[in-house]
């Protein structure tokens, strides 16, 4: 059951002056919206409820994808079926596209936003149904007891929170090395993919580095990668509206049968994108084939504390690391 | 205040009031039962409806009236749309783009496309299924492109042209290819999705006249079907594309 959404002042900026002002002016109530895809569910369960509520869709220059000679400049705004779409992207980084065109359903991808994407909040489903738990200032986590559903939670990294990120974009910046662009206060900074999520044991309450009163402007994919081979797969419950069970992001650049560089993230097993750097480092100067495959199984999910009934992402990781490795050969 | 005919000139007199410019001037009075009818051609309503007024006729009447009472009081609120939405919160009267007419309506901060469309325009053929981006239900056209009106606030489709399943027949009430293909494909069961279904597979043939079975399928993946009636749609979209 949803309600309506609670009463709230909304406000157009068209300049990121304008925006940076009311973000600062309306402090902790302020709440920054793109697509709203992730916001709006928030404000119609109740359980999110800002006054101050700032569209900035009318944000003209976060918008478009341009080469900028040695990256990729991608707006914030760009929704996910432009980048879906972008023949400059298909190009480049078709691990980029194939993450976005995975995401939820073409109506949610034709106006959800690349920044939305990356920023939005995790899934766990007692959190988002109003939960008073850790993330949300409580204290106590409904998703780690005994007898708690939790098949799409967490392996790794848990730090009282068990939530994992719910972003399918997120694993391929990352492995691609991309670069956020924040604003605030007139001034810019730029953060790597790798640190910009950040896990509960950093801040419990955020599962980016963003603050209230930041705006996300741009990501810069370096042209490092481009024309490398890349890899995405993403396994959920459904085709369609569901998030990630896993899904796994690779880059890699082989010469002579030989890996020479290579990373490789996924989704899904923590709260923020997972580097598999036992992975990486075992494929490195070795040759593709049947042995790296195995090793990558074998080791793909090493460390991974399971909770009650997600055992089955273990495997899962392994499939899925194995599965990229094969696709180099 | 006494709401007359010339209240206009009563209040410019008594207080010599310089006015702002009025953003109900241009507001156009459409009598009710043409707005349900749309692009199509006038039902005869005597056949359906009780002898009563109907309760939708009643409501909007009521919602009409109610934007008339608003777009008076929204009068004093200054001049540039732009720049009181970035300082005061977005004005509440505004202007859509629905089915190639220009509407004014009175819309509130927090309201869905959804909602506006079916409450506000009586433009009931958009349906809300869950209300949250899960089923395609409330599928409408913004510039072309699929959203779900549950899930867009009616102030960001302000400038952009929006197309719900009302719109998509011709002027003079001849189906579009692709409803005419979803009635020969026996498309529908209950008929609860099938606006959003309608609207989705035009949206496709608007960017895809000759989409592939895959292509379709993938188009049609944002609209839920309780009833199951996934390959009669296809099949559908199949039959009407390079029709288009
Ligand atoms: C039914 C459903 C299924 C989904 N399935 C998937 C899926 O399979 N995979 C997946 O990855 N996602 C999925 N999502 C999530 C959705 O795709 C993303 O939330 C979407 O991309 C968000 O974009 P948005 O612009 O609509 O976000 P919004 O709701 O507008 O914003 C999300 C959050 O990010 C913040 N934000 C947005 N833009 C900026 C910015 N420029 N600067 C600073 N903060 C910002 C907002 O304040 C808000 O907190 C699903 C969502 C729904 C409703
Ligand atoms: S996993 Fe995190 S978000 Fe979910 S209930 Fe536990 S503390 Fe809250
Ligand atoms: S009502 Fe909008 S998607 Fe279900
Ligand atoms: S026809 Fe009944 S829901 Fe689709």
């Amino acid at each position: 059951m949803t309600d309506v959404m609670h009463s709230f002042d909304l406000f157009a900026p068209a300049s990121i002056e304008e925006a940076a002002k009311l973000l600062d002016k309306h402090g902790k109530e302020a709440w920054i919206v793109a697509g709203g895809k992730d916001s709006f569910d928030w404000f119609k369960d109740r359980v999110k409820r800002p006054s101050a509520v700032i569209d900035i869709t009318g944000l003209k220059q976060l918008h478009g994808v341009s080469d900028k000679g040695n990256y990729i400049s991608i707006g914030a705004l760009s929704t996910l079926s432009e980048i879906e779409d972008s023949s400059l992207l298909k190009k480049n980084f078709p691990l980029l596209v194939e993450a976005a065109g995975r995401v939820a359903s073409p109506q949610i991808r034709n106006s959800g936003t690349l920044g939305g994407n990356v920023a939005q909040d995790t899934r766990c489903s007692y959190y988002r149904d109003g939960f008073p738990c850790y993330r949300a200032g409580g204290n106590t986590c409904y998703a780690n007891t005994p007898t708690a559903m939790n098949r799409e939670h967490a392996l790794f990294e848990a730090s009282r929170c068990v939530a994992v990120t719910p972003s399918d974009t997120g694993p391929a910046l990352v492995a691609l090395e991309a670069d956020m662009v924040i604003a605030r206060d007139g001034k810019t900074r730029t953060v790597s993919a790798e640190k910009f999520f950040i896990g509960p044991a950093t801040d419990i309450t955020r599962m980016t580095v963003l603050e209230k009163g930041d705006i996300l402007t741009e990501v810069r994919v370096p042209k490092k990668w481009a024309g490398a081979k890349q890899y995405f797969e993403k396994v959920a419950d459904r085709e369609t509206w569901d998030f990630a069970l896993v899904n796994v992001a690779m880059v890699a650049k082989v010469s002579g049968g030989k890996v020479s560089d290579v990373r490789m993230a996924c989704g899904g097993v923590q709260c923020t994108p997972r580097r598999l750097s036992n992975v990486e480092s075992l494929m490195k100067g070795e040759k593709v084939g049947a042995e790296m495959e195995t090793l990558a199984k074998r080791v793909a999910a090493r460390g991974a504390k399971a909770l009650n009934y997600n055992h089955f992402k273990i495997p899962l990781m392994g499939n899925l690391a194995a599965r990229a490795v094969r696709s180099l050969a | 205040m006494d709401m007359s005919e010339n209240w206009k000139e009563d209040v410019a007199e008594s207080e010599e009031f310089d006015f702002p410019p009025d953003p109900a001037d241009d507001f156009e009075w459409v009598p009710a039962t043409k707005e349900v009818a749309g692009n199509m051609p006038d039902l005869p309503l005597e056949t359906w409806q009780s002898p009563s007024t109907s309760r939708r006729e009643f409501l909007r009447g009521v919602v009409c009236s109610g934007v008339a009472v608003s777009a008076a009081s929204y009068l004093w609120a200054g001049n540039s749309s732009e720049a009181r939405a970035a300082v005061r919160g977005v004005e509440r009267l505004v202007t859509l783009n629905i089915n190639g007419k220009n509407r004014r309506v009175d819309v509130a901060p927090n309201e869905t496309l959804a909602h506006t469309l079916r409450y506000k325009l009586g433009l009931t053929g958009t349906k809300i299924g869950c209300n949250r981006a899960e089923c395609g239900a409330c599928t409408v056209l913004a510039d072309n492109t699929t959203i779900y009106s549950c899930s867009t606030l009616t102030h960001q489709s302000r400038g952009k042209k929006i197309t719900s399943v009302e719109g998509v027949a011709a002027p003079d009430g001849t189906l579009h290819p692709i409803q005419q293909a979803f009635i020969d494909e026996l498309g529908p069961q209950c008929g609860f999705c099938t606006p959003g279904q309608v609207v989705a597979a035009v949206g496709l043939l608007k960017k895809n006249p000759k989409p592939t079975e895959d292509e379709a399928r993938r188009a049609l993946s944002g609209n839920l079907c309780r009833c199951g009636a996934y390959d009669h749609y296809l099949k559908g979209v199949m039959r009407a594309s390079g029709r288009a």
